[in-house]
């Protein structure tokens, strides 16, 4: 098992290399950090231009300063991976890119964990009723439900939920849910009831349009998954022995087909960074979601690359995390 | 020795070969797509939209542009049936404009795609190997990177205008990887098959493998694959759109027109609902569409994307 | 350990028969909602099994002999109508709620699958699953259900169950697994054990190994036992009464001793016809049954079988026969015209002419066309350790030696693993070798490059095991016939022209060119592989198991065809097979191989009736005879255990490790030698060879 994990582990490394060149490559062709500055009326004096390109490091070569950018030697301090500095930024010559986004990974955290909770523990009830009631009225209600769910945006069904929270709000003549903002400043100074009925107002609705974006790719693997656990034969054997229905279910047929959506879970990280920077835009929440938008619009290049590089790392994290899952939950794997 | 052909009623042959005699492959695929009800409407109600975006501009009064005889904010109703923005666009011919340039934009990412995707795929799982684990490291790195995040941060720093094609290209770059994936699946599968191995016993090369076996079986999968990163492109077009880095002005998407209503989902409805309600739909319809596609060519194919 | 014992069958079973009735199934019916309407799987089935009986149930595949079973047990799924009755112990079980049927499922009725290795649950230890077994209906606590798992994994044979029962069910072998299941289905003492094909899946040592802990299971529960199965080899030595199935219905059924020596319905006479016999004449020609058995969606008016029966008359046509008594007690028939057939042999009724001439074979004289020296294949194995390091080969084949004359089939026959397959595949390049010289015709062919190797694809071919992968489904059958043409650079239409021609000559319909492989049946497919195979008129033809995905019937007409080819043609065969009594059937020369080496070699006649590698003797005594009365006289030489990996095979000779004479017959001065000197192939006169320190032949026919 530690030769798996360490195997695992060293895998994992060429690809968050291979990933941040990529990276790296893409945003520092696609767009010129001081284009702003160069298209400004009247134009700036070319020795600002030239303080701003030695600041930014676009004074050097594409290599040069991808190898700066990852180790930091020959900089001015303020850049290198590795060092825990993700670079200048454009945005302001303070603006440092590792505090914000320390600051706002909270809120962020907050919700892209409660959706996935929420997500996940449906999915699995969704999926395990659909099978088990397959081509039943049910079934099928739950099958078009997944499939609106795969056809929705994310930012247009957060809209109506946005709307339909402040409809609900002034129906009942209170502020239940709350549509805008994240509510970090509100929860200051409150007691822990203060806190709970708070994070309910502010959280409820963002929650359930994260957890969209992923229920339904994960409700529909786990119906297949099932399903094929069901008609397999060792489901047959559980029944033949004279296990009750219950227990067939529960102890042999869910248990083994939860396996593989460990993996899909990991896969669906990807998806719901999306859809967390669609979601945090609708509500207006300061994390970052909203950090990555200010970073494109100001060309902030180092800004987007520490938070390419942070979600990849995410990924590839959630991957191996679920890959060290299996491992445990599936003895084939576990003593291969 | 005279052998009457019937079906074999053994457990494997059952599955496929009962429907009795003088049936085609061909046939059997349409009669079991004709038979998935959700994918027949979904087909007739996608022609409907296709038809109204690239016939209804040439049919209808107004464009998606500005036009000064154009009242600002009306509600719909006479003039304008799904009413008009407040800069004075005419909602309808927004909306005819939008669904075009959305279709236009998922085709194509669909077609380039599948082909970079199918050629990747049917390499790495034909040549296996340190090929394979090389080229798969590659699709690895593509499938990490959250699409939505990475195509937005690179339209929007490319500064100027982004059109259609452009905006196909940058998301194609980024979604070739879900096919290519499918595609090596398949062919590693098919590449262990003995029928591999008998046109290989008969001295078949390698591209006479991939030609005549490789690729017409795993023609299903690809199909189905392709039908599905439709839609998928789609919502990434749409969500570019709505963070502001896809289509731009004066140019139009469906995205683009749900961004602009963002704030007006409850003051002015008719442009806030009209193009999600059109969006969805056409995103419904493509996913009915493969949904039946892949019950007829590839029933044993599971449900995984993201 | 040597076990001779006459088969261990009901005849020798401490459990008399007495007259209560366990299982009682009347006008059991099953259909199948399908999206070509229903297939009706199963139609009026009735039978009675009383307590402590064996009651075999024979069928071909789709003869609804399994979804009876799985009926009763209230298994199928949920589009399966069923309808008729079942009696447990004088309970109706059909229709009961699952609370209900659980109940009875383990406790009165056990069930025992097909394939060992998908029956268990990958994530829960054996022990687990078998104590599962135990608490579903006792009130015991977890101590005690453990200490029985334990016991019952002792009694079903298998060693060193306190570690086994720790283990997960990928650590076992396929037939270790089997008997897990079997302990699982003795758990609770039921009244009835419902076996489902259980060895089917599994080689004939580790077959007669299971079948003796199915009869231990017996002893010990004194259950009823129903034995569904296609081997008549199997029913023949294990059951006291026979049900035959054919298109969902019993066509005859009796005592198994009455059914076999005068069966009274053409089927059974027609199964029993088609079947290579290991006590058979070589020289006779089997006869097999035409046609296919009957589509489930579409069955014929009249009787099911009368379609393929050359005694159908226009009444069995229009009536379908109910099954009635005939003259001795106890067996009933399905046919009109059951007394017709008294005294009457399969070939009489289903032979076509030549069967009644007997064939001369020509006896192998001619010149070596393919010459193997020493061939060797190397796996490499990856260490477990971080950098996979290759550690170690594992020898799939290590040194074999072969010759193909002109015009012989030579077959090389052994279990699963044992490398023949391997061994066929390099002989086409297929799969490249480590070492050793492939010489075909003086013209050496291991080094060749690929396109030097393709003009002599037309001298050697191929036939595969599977009929329907090796066909690719998206291909028309004249377009896959014609396609090794084509691949050498024939015009379409030639190729097409040819193709006709060749399914012609194996017995296809040339009309059906424009069909697609799937409206065949398996049989059928087989003969396009072999038109396949000829269409570059090949001289050596490798047969890797061509006939053993097929049902008895049909094997049959596929082994005659490949016979008359050979005749017509000229052409060599080597023909790959674990089946010893096809081999005997068709081959001229056997080679048996055990762990990648070939330890007896020799003309079939002479191997079969006197072999002299343990090995060979114990593969011999495993195969079943289709005959009640020989199968349960006949001295048996039993194999313990399981084939040891080839990646760490046993010093020297490979088999001591479950050798019997190495066990039991050898002083321990004599087996230091075994354990120390891998032996030669030494021959032993007249071409006979064997590898063995201590060989000596034993006569077990």
């Amino acid at each position: 098992m530690l030769v798996y994990t360490v195997r695992r582990l060293l895998g994992a490394v060429p690809v968050l290399v291979l990933a941040s060149i990529l990276t790296f490559v893409l945003i520092d062709v696609s767009g010129d950090p001081l284009a702003d500055l160069r298209l400004q009326q009247p134009p700036p004096d070319p020795s600002v231009i030239q303080l701003q390109e030695e600041r930014l490091y676009l004074d050097r070569s594409m290599a040069e300063r991808y190898w700066l950018w990852v180790t930091g030697i020959g900089g001015n301090g303020d850049i290198g991976l590795l060092q825990g500095e993700f670079g200048p930024s454009t945005q302001s010559t303070t603006y440092d890119i590792g505090a914000n986004i320390a600051e706002r990974l909270g809120v962020t955290l907050r919700l892209v964990g409660a959706a996935m909770v929420l997500a996940f523990g449906l999915a699995v009830l969704t999926g395990v009723v659909s099978a088990m009631r397959q081509y039943s009225k049910v079934d099928y209600t739950l099958t078009f439900i997944g499939f609106l769910a795969l056809a929705m945006p994310t930012f247009w069904f957060a809209g109506i939920m946005q709307s339909a929270g402040v409809g609900f709000n002034e129906l009942v003549g209170t502020q239940v849910f709350a549509t805008i903002g994240d509510g970090t400043y509100q929860a200051q100074g409150q007691d822990l009831w203060g806190r709970i009925t708070n994070a309910f107002a502010y959280m409820t609705l963002p929650t359930i349009v994260l957890m969209l974006t992923t229920f339904a790719s994960w409700s529909r693997y786990q119906r297949t998954s099932m399903l094929e656990v069901l008609n397999s034969d060792y489901v047959r054997l559980a029944r033949a022995k004279g296990l009750p229905e219950r227990v067939v279910i529960r102890r042999h047929a869910l248990r083994t087909a939860l396996i593989p959506l460990t993996t899909v879970t990991a896969v669906g990280m990807a998806a719901i960074i999306d859809g967390t920077v669609l979601t945090e835009r609708v509500f207006q929440w300061r994390g970052l979601g909203e950090f990555f938008i200010a970073a494109v619009d100001s060309n902030d290049s180092y800004a987007l690359m520490a938070w390419l590089m942070l979600s990849g790392t995410t990924v590839i994290v959630a991957n191996l995390i679920a890959d060290l899952l299996y491992g445990v939950l599936d003895p084939r794997i576990r003593y291969e | 020795m005279s052998e009457k052909t019937l079906p074999d009623t053994g457990p494997r042959a059952r599955a496929e070969a009962v429907g009795g005699p003088e049936r085609t492959q061909m046939q059997m695929i349409v009669r079991r797509f004709l038979r998935h009800r959700p994918a027949m409407v979904s087909l007739a109600v996608l022609a409907v939209i296709t038809a109204f975006a690239f016939l209804g501009p040439h049919l209808w009064a107004w464009d998606h542009r500005v036009h000064g005889e154009i009242p600002p904010s009306v509600p719909p109703g006479g003039d304008h049936p799904l009413g008009t923005t407040r800069a004075g666009h005419d909602v309808l011919g927004q909306l005819m404009r939008g669904a075009q340039q959305t279709l236009k934009v998922a085709l194509t990412v669909s077609v380039l795609s599948t082909v970079v995707g199918s050629l990747w795929g049917a390499a790495a799982g034909y040549y296996g190997g340190r090929t394979d684990a090389l080229m798969m490291r590659v699709v690895d790195v593509f499938m990490i990177v959250p699409l939505l995040v990475m195509v937005a941060a690179i339209s929007g720093t490319v500064r100027g205008g982004t059109t259609w094609w452009a905006v196909s290209l940058i998301i194609a770059v980024f979604s070739w990887a879900q096919i290519a994936r499918v595609v090596r699946g398949v062919v590693l599968s098919l590449r262990e098959q003995e029928f591999v191995e008998a046109a290989r016993a008969a001295g078949a090369s390698p591209w006479w493998i991939i030609v005549r076996h490789l690729l017409p079986n795993a023609a299903g999968p690809i199909i189905v694959a392709a039908t599905l990163l439709i839609a998928v492109a789609i919502l990434l077009e749409a969500g570019m759109s709505f963070l502001g880095f896809g289509i731009q002005l004066p140019d139009i998407s469906l995205g683009r027109m749900i961004d602009d209503a963002r704030t007006a989902a409850t003051t002015r409805p008719w442009l806030f609902y009209p193009p999600g309600v059109l969006l969805v739909v056409i995103c419904l319809t493509v996913n009915f569409i493969g949904d039946g596609l892949r019950d007829a060519l590839d029933p044993r194919q599971t449900m995984e994307r993201r | 350990m040597t076990v001779t014992t006459s088969a261990g069958g009901a005849g020798t079973d401490p459990v008399r028969p007495d007259d209560e009735a366990v299982l009682e199934v009347t006008d059991l019916s099953v259909d199948f909602t399908s999206e070509d309407g229903p297939l009706r799987a199963v139609r009026g089935v009735s039978y009675t099994l009383r307590r402590g009986e064996a009651l075999g149930i024979v069928g071909e595949s789709g003869s609804g002999k399994s979804v009876a079973s799985m009926a009763v047990m209230g298994l199928l799924p949920k589009n399966a109508r069923v309808s008729g009755s079942a009696k447990v112990l004088g309970r109706e079980v059909l229709g009961l709620p699952d609370s209900e049927i659980s109940k009875v499922r383990g406790e009165r009725i056990a069930m025992i699958f097909q394939d060992p290795l998908t029956s268990l649950n990958p994530v829960y230890t054996v022990g687990y699953q078998i104590a599962e077994a135990v608490l579903a209906h006792r009130r015991v606590g977890r101590a005690r259900a453990h200490e029985r798992a334990l016991e019952l994994l002792r009694l079903v044979g298998i060693p060193h169950p306190e570690q086994r029962v720790k283990q997960y069910p990928h650590e076992l072998s396929g037939g270790m697994r089997q008997r897990v299941v079997i302990a699982i289905a003795m758990a609770n003492d039921p009244d009835v054990i419902v076996a489902d094909e259980p060895t089917t899946a599994l080689d004939v040592t580790v077959q007669a190994q299971v079948l003796e802990a199915l009869n231990a299971a017996r002893r010990e529960t004194g259950a009823a036992l129903v034995l569904i199965t296609h081997d008549l080899g199997v029913v023949a030595g294990h059951v006291d009464r026979v049900a035959v199935m054919y298109g969902g219905r019993v066509v005859e059924s009796g005592p198994v001793q009455e059914v076999f020596h005068s069966p009274r319905m053409p089927y059974t006479l027609g199964l029993l016809g088609s079947l290579p016999r290991l006590d058979g004449d070589r020289a006779t020609r089997l006869t097999p049954i035409r046609g296919t058995p009957p589509a489930l969606n579409a069955m014929p008016a009249g009787c099911a079988f009368a379609p393929r029966c050359p005694m159908a008359r226009d009444r069995c046509r229009d009536e379908e026969p109910a099954l009635s008594a005939t003259d001795a007690p106890g067996h009933t028939a399905a046919c009109h015209y059951s007394g017709e057939l008294d005294g009457v042999g399969p070939a009489d009724l289903f032979g076509d002419g030549t069967a009644a001439a007997g064939r001369e074979r020509t006896r192998a004289t001619g010149a070596p066309v393919l010459t193997v020296n020493d061939l060797v294949k190397n796996f490499p194995i990856r260490s477990k350790g971080l950098l996979r390091r290759k550690v170690g080969e594992v020898q799939a084949v290590s040194g074999i030696s072969l010759e193909l004359r002109e015009r012989e089939t030579l077959a090389l026959v052994g279990e699963s693993g044992c490398g023949k397959s391997t061994t066929a595949r390099m002989l086409l390049r297929l799969i490249e070798r480590s070492s050793g010289e492939i010489v075909y015709r003086g013209q050496p062919l291991h080094d060749l490059s690929p396109r030097r190797m393709r003009p002599l694809r037309h001298e050697l071919q191929i036939v595969f095991q599977d009929p329907f992968a090796s066909l690719d489904p998206r291909m028309t059958v004249a377009d896959l016939v014609g396609e090794p043409l084509r691949i050498h650079g024939e015009r379409a239409g030639r190729a097409r022209e040819r193709a006709g021609d060749l399914l012609d000559l194996v017995g296809l319909d040339p009309a059906h060119g424009s069909r697609y492989p799937h409206e065949f049946s398996g049989g059928q497919r087989q003969r396009i592989g072999i038109a396949r195979a000829l269409a570059l008129q090949p001289k050596v033809l490798v047969l890797d198991e061509p006939v053993s995905a097929l049902d008895v019937s049909v094997q049959a007409g596929v082994i005659n065809l490949l016979e008359d080819l050979q005749e017509e043609l000229g052409l060599s065969y080597l023909f790959v097979s674990h089946d010893l009594s096809v081999v005997r059937h068709i081959a001229d020369r056997v080679a048996v191989m055990y762990l990648g080496r070939i330890v007896e070699t020799g003309p079939t006649e002479r191997l079969f009736r006197e072999p002299t590698h343990p090995y060979t003797q114990a593969l011999v005594s495993a195969i079943p005879l289709p005959d009640p009365v020989r199968e349960r006289e006949r001295e048996r030489i039993l194999v313990t255990g399981d084939v040891p990996s080839p990646a760490d095979p046993p010093s020297g000779c490979r088999f001591r490790t479950r050798c019997p004479k190495f066990a039991h017959g050898l002083s321990e001065g004599e087996r230091t030698r075994c354990v120390e000197e891998p032996p030669e192939l030494l021959d032993r006169g007249s071409g006979h060879r064997d590898a063995c320190h201590y060989s000596e032949a034993v006569e077990l026919l």
